[in-house]
């Protein structure tokens, strides 16, 4: 790993992928909605600040589009309008009746940062890019977790808050292995994401008013008798 | 030109539904606009077979044969959704600026649809698939029962996700596009680089789209959401998600095997028909228990995409032409079977297989088109569909693949007769009570018509043009 050619920008890069995965982990862990939001924005911080640095390193414009991006659309424009959308009540929900509970969910996502690493060494192995033995891996694990995140809670906030910190570790990954991603393609996932909030924060709130409650894991009126 | 008149009418059509010209002709304007872009579409089918492809703005927008098959039957199928909308919507009783929004999200959905194969970026076009989801999302909870919100939810939360992992998938595919020279990020492109990107990152980006857009596409085991969103959205959306969204989604991971293809030591085949056994299999067990009527064509749905992934995975260029014909006559055969099926469900209101019986005594009309779309979708001659199971199962033989072929027969003959139980029993059984006396629009009605001159005509006779271009359809699959 000292092999690299920036040795403090990738100390500095390994520190952020290090708190990245605790705020993926934290996601899963937390049972207040209002707390799963704030490390949702903690986490896209810290994907601003990964593009920031790799961008810096590898001199590249698009990682800084890139963190640009992220900034405008995950920490301000998405909690904006979730909050339009989605009423205080839900805020303040706690999840007391999960799937899974804490520790149980804590030991598996630790098997699921191990299987991470597992996945991603193979590739990594196969190609040498600067930034990737740090990104790559903690990008699947995040998004390992958000796949977890989604499957274990129960209410509809949270469970689009697993979704959106799945697409942040996706991109986490994504900026080590592609810094030079067409422009055009970084800006139609910009347009994505935020409507993808918007599509949620909009049935989550049609929920509650016609169900009554946002515990979408519960709803079950559709099966095979 | 063309490609850009078919993504530009339904936008414009969008915008003038929610216009104040749209709070009267919202749906004429969609209907006129789906018209409008199937001949367009047409056209652009017609000029593959001949030149090859078709290109816009520069090289951004651009379509092959297969691409153009798809094309077609997107519009087709948006065609006569548009038209049964009409009576069918104003029946559920919707104020003015809820059917104002249902004929501006259907015409943006339907620019989704039609996104797909005619963008060039691979990048671009996993953004159109995105759409589609968040577009039709509302559409599918447009009845805005516990039910459909349910169903709604479970869509868009799965079919994202899907879709996300599926973005790993192609960001590693550009990836490896990098590591192999310069090359664009389209198909083409990436069928010419496929050689030279390291097998270790094409491998696991196609089991990434797999399965991640499988997800989209209904293949077990991920297809759980399918029947839920199938079945509760209205019958003019079910058209369209079943019919085609299904299928064009499915373009997507068939365009991935040329890329695949191109490594001898990678072979996608055993994946391909793995995942399209299995889904086969499943959606034919679930096929006998099935309960509700569209939840059995939803079921349906998820078998015929096995079936087309299994033709894709044998291989050779009958099987291929048999997958590209089987999707055409699905898109056909399904549409028109959930506009049966919507119209049903209208008049007896109830989806319930049991709640329905006696169709051929109260509502003749009903119950042929139901027998009728039944026949077509589950491969009986003379429809399209038993050609397309004949070629494929023909090529299985011929190719030496027994075990697979044989089993594929099987499950299609159980998934026959299972849906016939169904059909049956609601057409001809003795009738309980007497059903409600609300008559069709005639706007529904006009559409069974009009969507059963294609079911009745490509299984008897194939025009050469659509000879043609089902064959350079197959020939895009790759060997």
């Amino acid at each position: 790993m000292n092999s690299s050619p920036f040795p403090v920008i990738f100390a500095l890069d390994a520190l952020t992928g290090a708190l990245f995965l605790l705020t993926a982990i934290g996601v899963v862990a937390t049972r207040q909605v209002l707390a799963s939001l704030q490390l949702f924005i903690t986490q896209s911080l810290l994907l601003t600040i990964s593009a920031v640095l790799l961008g810096i390193a590898l001199g590249s414009v698009h990682l800084f589009a890139v963190a640009a991006i992220t900034i405008g659309t995950k920490t301000l424009l998405i909690p904006w309008l979730l909050r339009r959308t989605v009423s205080a009540e839900v805020y303040r929900t706690r999840e007391i009746d999960r799937v899974l509970n804490i520790p149980s969910s804590l030991l598996l996502a630790a098997v699921l940062v191990v299987l991470a690493y597992a996945v991603a060494n193979p590739l990594l192995d196969a190609v040498n890019v600067p930034f990737a033995p740090v990104n790559l891996p903690l990008g699947v694990a995040a998004m390992f977790l958000g796949i977890f995140t989604v499957v274990v809670r129960r209410e509809a906030v949270p469970q689009l808050l697993g979704l959106l910190a799945l697409e942040n570790g996706v991109f986490f990954a994504g900026i080590a292995i592609v810094p030079n991603l067409p422009v055009i393609a970084e800006l139609a996932a910009a347009v994505d994401v935020p409507v993808v909030a918007l599509v949620f924060g909009l049935l989550t709130r049609q929920i509650h008013r016609r169900v009554g409650t946002t515990s979408v894991g519960r709803l079950a009126a559709l099966r095979e008798h | 030109m063309e490609l850009i008149a078919v993504l530009a009418i339904p936008a414009l059509a969008s915008a003038l539904s929610l216009s104040p010209i749209g709070r009267r002709f919202a749906a004429p304007i969609t209907l006129a606009a789906a018209i409008l872009v199937f001949l367009i579409a047409a056209e652009v089918a017609v000029q593959t077979v001949r030149a090859g492809s078709v290109t816009a703005l520069g090289e951004w927008l651009s379509c092959d044969a297969l691409g153009a098959l798809v094309l077609a039957l997107v519009a087709l199928v948006a065609m006569t959704a548009a038209l049964f909308s009409w009576g069918y919507i104003r029946l559920r009783g919707p104020t003015k600026t809820k059917e104002q929004n249902y004929y501006a999200l259907y015409n943006l959905f339907v620019l989704s649809l039609l996104a797909v194969p005619t963008l060039a970026n691979v990048a671009l076009m996993w953004v159109a698939v995105e759409l589609t989801t968040l577009l039709s999302a509302f559409l599918v909870g447009f009845e805005d029962t516990p039910e459909a919100l349910e169903a709604a939810w479970k869509y868009v939360v799965l079919t994202t996700l899907g879709a996300v992992l599926a973005l790993l998938g192609f960001l590693i595919l550009y990836w490896g596009s990098q590591i192999a020279g310069y090359a664009p990020f389209t198909w083409a492109g990436l069928v010419g680089a496929a050689p030279r990107i390291p097998a270790a990152l094409l491998w696991p980006a196609f089991l990434l789209i797999l399965v991640g857009f499988g997800t989209k596409v209904g293949l077990v085991p991920m297809h759980t959401w399918l029947p839920d969103a199938h079945s509760q959205a209205p019958a003019s959306i079910c058209a369209l998600l079943s019919g085609v969204e299904t299928t064009t989604v499915l373009y997507v991971i068939l365009r991935l095997f040329p890329v695949v293809g191109g490594m001898p030591a990678l072979n996608a085949r055993p994946w391909f028909i793995g995942f399209g056994l299995l889904s086969v299999a499943i959606a034919t067990l679930l096929l006998i228990y099935v309960r509700d009527f569209k939840r059995l064509f939803a079921f349906s749905t998820v078998e015929h995409m096995g079936i087309i992934l299994v033709a894709a995975g044998l291989g050779g260029a009958e099987a291929h032409l048999g997958a590209a014909y089987q999707m055409t006559g699905h898109a056909i055969a399904k549409s028109f079977c959930f506009f049966a099926a919507g119209a049903i469900a209208a008049r007896f209101k109830t989806q319930e297989i049991a709640s329905v019986r006696g169709l051929a005594r109260f509502a003749p009309l009903s119950a042929l088109t139901l027998a009728g779309g039944a026949f077509a979708i589950t491969g009986a001659p003379p429809f399209a569909i038993f050609v397309s199971e004949f070629l494929i199962i023909k090529a299985g033989i011929a190719s030496g693949q027994y075990l697979t072929t044989g089993l594929l027969a099987f499950f299609i003959v159980i998934a026959f007769c299972a849906v016939m139980f169904h059909v049956n029993r609601m057409t001809f059984s003795a009738p309980v009570g007497s059903p409600g006396v609300s008559g069709l629009p005639l706007s529904c009605k006009a559409t069974l018509v009009v969507a059963a001159v294609p079911l009745i005509v490509i299984g008897i006779y194939v025009p050469t043009a659509l000879q043609q271009l089902l064959r350079a359809a197959a020939s895009a699959m790759g060997g």
